[in-house]
């Protein structure tokens, strides 16, 4: 009787832990986004997945829709990338200053998040080519006393933690000055109470935020001007040039532009 | 810059450590990035003060209000024959839905709402203060009922007696009932201790830089996860075995007098 126990003991330990790792792997999967229906119900194309990891409080370049599948300008050029390579697209929605990380220990293929290229970054992972065009503004509330960068000295700044907002922000002001926020979203609402004088991020949520929110404008001084890569682990070189190959066919047949006007009305 | 290249790093180093096999040269590398390059012990250090604020703070709020709430919720009950005053009942049912709707909440949803919707802090203090209110809150609530299960364990017959000798309820609760009840509830107190001090990890999403959102932003300086997340593991687990020792010890002080 007592080895009985013993043996469903360990047997029940077995299964928690398997059920664990299982719920590790859980993912949400990407949206079809062509218009065609039967992309969705059409069985995955014999082929491996390709896992992009992404923070979805970034929009236009991803936030979640109604239903809560992660979409936006990233996710549609992830889909169209991996479609090119005869890849089944799986979306991992994370914290946005876990990313990095993730993708160079191997739990995601492929970042796509509205990604600076930076040199800090180059150091541990592999960037494609740029795709998009990214700028850091300022966010305040109307009427506000800081009218430039050079304002910003002594004030409190709201930021997503870990984009570059917040790099250039800490090093340039100390951290005292900077309130880290998981999201962009937070970091608004935020600025809304009045907790924060400001938000530095990319313009593009930027401007989503400042539309929802009466009160809110964007300063006309950006505080840097950047470029959006994709990231991929430094070892998976192979799928680095395969990205970067389709990645030029679609730029080169417009699919890129064409994405990202669908999201970005040019003023 | 803030990163320094494992190349870049070999150069500084003295000739013994090129010797070194290289796991271990690699370990040595990542711990001076997490630590000593550009002093970030210092942000580690500056995070273990907020975390040691908030927690010793929320603590002694989270003791005193779940000794307040178990005092009412026990002398309410304690009334079986005839309807507790009607003062009590109205404490009573206050206490009651102030544990139903924190207990009833998660932790990360009463930080946001305190920090977003009811506080809304400002400044740095202010976000301190707003962190230690909504975690003593949150741990009174658990304390309350860890309370109330001491205070209900010690014998009617002791606190009858007491009273028969002319003492009042409040100096029966505290020179007879409390003493002995603080014994029974020493263990499952500091299983809320430990609880609460790993609970201030959530405090970063009010933008409060605890030591755990420093080893996060270390991280994301470097892009190397190991050192300083295995490190943050091992300075909580510190923190928690200083914590039960020091309540081992007072256990031991107040089984003195059981002898």
């Amino acid at each position: 009787m007592k080895a009985f126990v013993k043996v469903l003991a360990l047997a029940l330990c077995v299964a928690l832990i398997g059920g664990v790792f299982a719920g590790c792997t859980n993912t949400t999967t990407a949206p079809s986004t062509t218009d065609d229906a039967t992309a969705t119900t059409a069985a995955p194309v014999a082929g491996e997945e390709l896992v992009m990891g992404t923070n979805a409080a970034f929009p236009p370049y991803e936030f979640t829709d109604d239903q809560g599948n992660v979409v936006g300008i990233d996710a549609e050029i992830a889909q169209a990338i991996a479609d090119k390579l005869g890849m089944t697209l799986v979306i991992k929605d994370m914290e946005f200053d876990s990313l990095l990380t993730a993708v160079a220990g191997g739990s995601i293929d492929i970042v796509l998040a509205g990604l600076t290229v930076t040199e800090e970054r180059k150091q541990s992972v592999n960037f494609t080519d740029t795709y998009a065009k990214g700028v850091q503004v300022i966010i305040v509330k109307e009427g506000s006393a800081i009218k430039s960068v050079d304002d910003l000295e002594g004030k409190t700044i709201g930021v997503q933690a870990g984009t570059t907002g917040d790099i250039y922000c800490t090093d340039d002001f100390g951290q005292e000055n900077v309130k880290q926020f998981a999201n962009g979203t937070l970091a608004v609402a935020a600025l809304v109470n009045d907790q924060v004088d400001c938000v530095v991020i990319d313009n593009e949520p930027a401007k989503n935020f400042v539309a929802a929110n009466a009160g809110l404008a964007i300063l006309e001084t950006a505080y840097t001007e950047e470029d959006y890569a994709a990231a991929i682990a430094k070892e998976n070189t192979e799928l680095l040039d395969k990205v970067n190959a389709a990645m030029a066919e679609l730029k080169a047949d417009g699919t890129i532009d064409a994405i990202i006007g669908k999201y970005i009305t040019a003023e | 810059m803030n990163f320094v290249t494992f190349e870049m790093w070999l150069e500084g180093v003295p000739d013994w450590i090129l010797a070194l096999p290289d796991w271990l040269q690699n370990f040595m590398y990542q711990f001076y990035q997490t630590f000593i390059f550009e002093q970030r012990y210092m942000l580690f250090l500056n995070g273990l003060k907020i975390t040691a604020i908030v927690t010793v703070g929320a603590l002694a709020m989270g003791i005193v209000l779940g000794l307040i709430v178990a005092i009412i919720r026990t002398s309410n009950d304690s009334f079986v024959s005839r309807k507790p005053p009607f003062i009590l009942r109205i404490f009573n049912a206050i206490c009651k839905i102030y544990l139903t709707v924190i207990r009833g909440t998660p932790m990360m949803v009463q930080l946001l709402i305190m920090g977003f919707v009811i506080m809304v802090p400002k400044t740095e203090t202010e976000i301190i203060v707003c962190a230690i209110v909504t975690l003593g809150i949150n741990s009174g609530a658990y304390v309350a009922e860890i309370a109330r299960s001491g205070l209900m364990s010690i014998d009617a017959g002791q606190s009858e007696a007491a009273r028969s000798l002319g003492l009042s309820y409040f100096k029966t609760m505290w020179y007879v009932v409390i003493p002995q009840a603080i014994k029974n509830i020493l263990p499952a107190l500091g299983n809320e201790m430990i609880t609460l001090l790993k609970d201030t990890s959530l405090v970063s999403v009010i933008a409060l830089r605890d030591v755990t959102k420093q080893a996060q932003n270390i991280v994301s300086k470097t892009y190397q996860a190991y050192v300083p997340y295995i490190s943050l593991a091992a300075i909580y687990l510190a923190i928690v075995m200083l914590l039960t020792w020091l309540l081992s010890l007072l256990e031991r002080r107040l089984r003195k007098s059981d002898r």
